[in-house]
């Protein structure tokens, strides 16, 4: 048995400080979820309206977040954003700002496609039975769109928690950062801690996201 | 803006982008057949293999692409499994790729109604003829745009690969920021290039969405 540099893990307040990186990613994602998810919802309706001008501006923004790889996201406000305008913000607010804006583009995008794969004749009959427009999305609109739309954005929530890898890129202090300093300081005791780091933030990032995935799989085949 | 300096770093970025466009390409193409494999082994369900399958596919959604990097480059080598930059960031992308390729197709060849394969037998047809003249048409009009979808995914996913010390774009941007602190310069081209890059296969992706649209038996 080759030797796995596991033991590191449980040397001193290891294992507690990969779990409190994993932590400051996690805080992350979920602060941008929660605010990404009613920005979202809100943008996506909007973009179900006939109005020319907010639809072009919208679907620009989307594009453009969407095209972009988030790293280029995270550059742009980390880097950019403080040469250009003078402020100082810092790495951790830089990603909830990117997150929060990739967040509500992709939301308001299933939003959007939840709502216009409602069949329209659900809209007609609803009339016909004499229904009034408001009745007619809080009775027949909504609880079919939401049935779609959840699946989907739990889905969103494990893409986001994965994506937030990537503040290390911008010198927030996470769960590969710490896993460096751990690999660093233990150099000369375990020098293959490399290995068994990294192989448990890989688990720690698979225990994460997977019950998540697992529950949107469920519910998608619950409800469709 | 400095024009001087966008014009003498311009070649660097050039030479970025096909570095990214080539790994990324071939990280697709593994992703691919890796996902055909896939795809292929539960529709057939093989067993023991349709297990194996299902794992992988759990393991490679469920982790970031970033962390498989780190993984396969940093901590492999321990053990004795030793990998260059390049291949490095190859393997991470048909790693994470292949279990999006094959759910793309997989759900094209689920959602040909099994009605059509009996149909094609009944009308004397061999089954590689059904596969071939019924089943995979059918299949195509919605594994198409989701690959095409995971194609533009997976190209946006390269720029991680400067964390194993590949020049890829974010590299040269990042590198370029740091010596010279023409922020607005760099990450200007860091957006052009990566639009080159990307606005072609998006618009490729909306053309083929649409034609395929009808290629869709009763939908």
């Amino acid at each position: 048995m080759p030797d796995l540099g596991l033991e590191v893990l449980f040397k001193g307040k290891n294992l507690a400080r990969l779990l409190g990186g994993l932590w400051t990613a996690l805080r992350i994602s979920l602060l941008s979820v929660a605010i990404s998810l009613p920005l979202g919802v809100l943008l996506g309706v909007l973009m179900t309206r006939n109005n020319r001008f907010v639809k072009a501006l919208l679907q620009f923004y989307l594009n453009f977040i969407r095209i972009m790889p988030q790293m280029v996201l995270l550059f742009i406000v980390y880097f950019g954003s403080t040469r250009a305008f003078g402020w100082d913000i810092s790495g951790e607010a830089a990603s909830v700002i990117v997150f929060t804006l990739w967040g509500t583009a992709e939301m308001s995008d299933l939003v959007r496609g939840a709502l216009i794969s409602i069949p329209r004749h659900q809209y007609e009959s609803a009339e016909a039975l004499g229904m009034s427009k408001s009745q007619t999305s809080l009775y027949i609109i909504i609880p079919q769109a939401v049935r779609r739309l959840i699946p989907l954005s739990i889905n969103l929530v494990t893409r986001m928690i994965k994506t937030t890898s990537l503040i290390l890129m911008i010198g927030v202090v996470e769960v590969l950062k710490v896993s460096q300093q751990i690999i660093e300081a233990n150099r000369m005791s375990s020098p293959n801690a490399a290995f068994g780091v990294y192989l448990s933030v890989f688990l720690l990032y698979f225990f994460a996201c997977w019950p998540i995935s697992l529950l949107a799989g469920r519910l998608e085949k619950k409800w469709s | 803006m400095n024009w001087e300096f966008i014009s003498k770093y311009l070649p660097l970025y050039e030479k970025a982008a096909w570095l990214t466009l080539k790994l990324g390409l071939l990280g697709i193409v593994l992703a691919t057949l890796v996902g055909l494999l896939c795809a292929a082994v539960r529709y057939y369900r093989i067993p023991v293999l349709e297990g194996i399958v299902r794992i992988y596919i759990e393991i490679s959604r469920n982790t970031p692409l970033l962390i498989q990097l780190f993984f396969i480059y940093y901590g492999l080598p321990k053990i004795g499994i030793r990998t260059d930059p390049a291949s490095c960031g190859v393997a991470g992308l048909a790693f994470l790729g292949g279990s999006y390729m094959a759910e793309a197709f997989r759900s094209g060849l689920e959602s040909v109604d099994p009605i059509q394969s009996e149909t094609a037998y009944a009308l004397g047809m061999s089954r590689s003829q059904a596969l071939r003249f019924i089943i995979l048409p059918q299949a195509a009009a919605v594994s198409v745009p989701a690959y095409m979808a995971n194609v533009i995914f997976l190209l946006k996913e390269t720029s991680v690969f400067s964390a194993v010390s590949l020049m890829d774009l974010m590299f040269t941007a990042k590198d370029l920021i740091g010596l010279y602190y023409k922020t607005t310069e760099s990450l200007a081209m860091l957006v052009g290039f990566y639009l080159i890059i990307l606005l072609p296969v998006s618009a490729l992706g909306n053309v083929l969405e649409r034609r395929l649209r009808y290629a869709g038996f009763g939908a």
